[in-house]
């Protein structure tokens, strides 16, 4: 299920409008407030929930994999460099606050200068990793996150 | 010119018993639409469902005094000085047209009931015409700069929706009551006949479209910023998750990679994508 605005908390600043990676964040024409004008096309990338300055944007969960009556919200406080996570269950007893850096550097004070980077080698052209791609993500690496390494068989296609 | 009482001169024209009526006519519109706009749009209902469906989550009780403190901070910051607005001229230009539009109608008020037939104090009359003007600076500026509509969604300033009845009235009335002043200091004559019509036309369309416009926001807002300041005291916070000081040490145990990538005292790290007003359309 897609985004939707706490019209209460919405002042209509516009940076949902303006994040919005689908364009279906817009103002609406009666109360100059934000909504999604096509949830059916919403992704869920919590892009405008995480940019809207008065925490107006809730995600609504799809119903087959988180059953109606949860919540999960999201605080991404930029000046402190962290993001927070709740994810309150159904049943109202599991409750949890997850919080993680998002930068370690100050906003905007350490952008790659990439017109100094060195030219790929040849070997890199090659190579299937992206442009500084951390070699942790592979799962081929070493048997690093590997099935294997974390003792899982294929059965059937399904990782066991 | 800004020191002269206008109504005092269109009481030649109009008798001061029907200028007052007028007033107190638009107040009762005001009041009306106000409650119907409340009990129709269920807002009142979905205020007090919503605190009652937060009960469970709170973490502390607020006593009265607690709940006296924060309609003071409500009145104080959120409502007096707009303390909302993350974008400061948005702030700076409700602010000009808040102040000007209560001036304009305190005066408005005092001019009508005070001093309908005889020149009235000259700082009553520059108040009226002042407030006017400041609605219109900080009007014009949101209505062709500021607007959402313009500045987020890349739309002409022409082109008019229903949202923007409210603010269009009130420009008109400041507008129109302004110029109509103006011109009758200059003599009068057939337009600032017309512009008195305008003025009043504006100033009705303002009063009576209540239920149609934005107005009642004025009573709505701060309702919506106490329940906002309410959550927070009380820890329902609305589900919302709490960050808390990252330099308390309970916190960095809980949360390792805290200290390990913020360090133990985490410094400020700056406004982030509110570095760039959102007007990338």
């Amino acid at each position: 299920m897609p985004t939707f605005v706490y019209m209460t908390r919405c002042d209509g600043c516009g940076h949902c409008v303006d994040i919005c990676p689908s364009d279906i964040m817009h103002i609406d024409k009666t109360y100059r407030r934000a909504y999604n004008i096509e949830p059916s096309m919403c992704w869920e990338c919590y892009s405008c929930v995480k940019a809207c300055p008065q925490n107006a944007i809730d995600v609504r969960g799809y119903a087959d994999f988180a059953p109606l009556g949860h919540s999960v919200r999201v605080l991404r406080d930029e000046e402190k460099g962290v993001i927070a996570w709740r994810i309150k269950f159904r049943n109202g007893e599991k409750d949890l606050n997850l919080i993680a850096p998002i930068t370690t550097k100050p906003w905007g004070e350490s952008i790659p200068d990439l017109k100094k980077e060195k030219a790929p080698t040849q070997e890199q052209k090659d190579s299937q990793l992206l442009y500084s791609e951390p070699k942790y993500i592979r799962m081929d690496d070493g048997d690093i996150h590997t099935f294997e390494s974390n003792g899982l068989k294929m059965k059937q296609g399904v990782a066991y | 010119m800004f020191v002269s009482n206008p109504f005092a001169d269109l009481a030649a024209s109009i008798p001061v018993d029907v200028m007052q009526w007028y007033v107190v006519l638009m107040f009762l519109a005001v009041v009306g639409g106000t409650i119907f706009d409340v009990i129709h749009k269920k807002s009142g209902k979905y205020f007090f469902d919503k605190a009652k469906a937060a009960e469970a989550a709170r973490t502390r009780e607020l006593n009265s005094g607690d709940k006296m403190n924060i309609a003071v901070q409500t009145a104080l910051v959120d409502v007096a000085t707009s303390a909302e607005f993350c974008n400061p001229h948005r702030r700076i230009a409700h602010l000009m047209t808040m102040y000007g539009f209560i001036l304009f109608i305190l005066t408005t008020i005092a001019l009508v009931f005070a001093y309908p037939t005889h020149a009235a104090p000259g700082i009553v009359s520059l108040l009226w015409h002042l407030s006017a003007l400041s609605v219109m600076v900080g009007g014009y500026w949101f209505w062709f700069v500021i607007r959402v509509d313009i500045s987020a969604e890349g739309n002409p300033c022409y082109k008019l929706v229903k949202a923007d009845l409210f603010i269009l009235s009130l420009l008109g009335t400041t507008t129109f009551g302004f110029l109509w002043s103006v011109g009758q200091s200059m003599g009068g004559g057939s337009i600032t006949n017309l512009l008195l019509a305008l003025f009043l036309i504006s100033s009705t369309t303002l009063f009576c479209g209540v239920i149609w416009s934005k107005f009642a926001h004025m009573f709505f807002k701060p309702a919506a910023a106490y329940n906002k300041r309410i959550v927070k005291a009380d820890g329902s916070m609305e589900n919302m998750p709490e960050i808390g000081d990252l330099s308390d040490k309970a916190l960095q145990e809980r949360f390792p990679d805290i200290p390990e990538y913020l360090g133990t005292n985490p410094p400020n790290m700056g406004l982030g994508i509110k570095r760039e007003a959102p007007r990338h359309y």
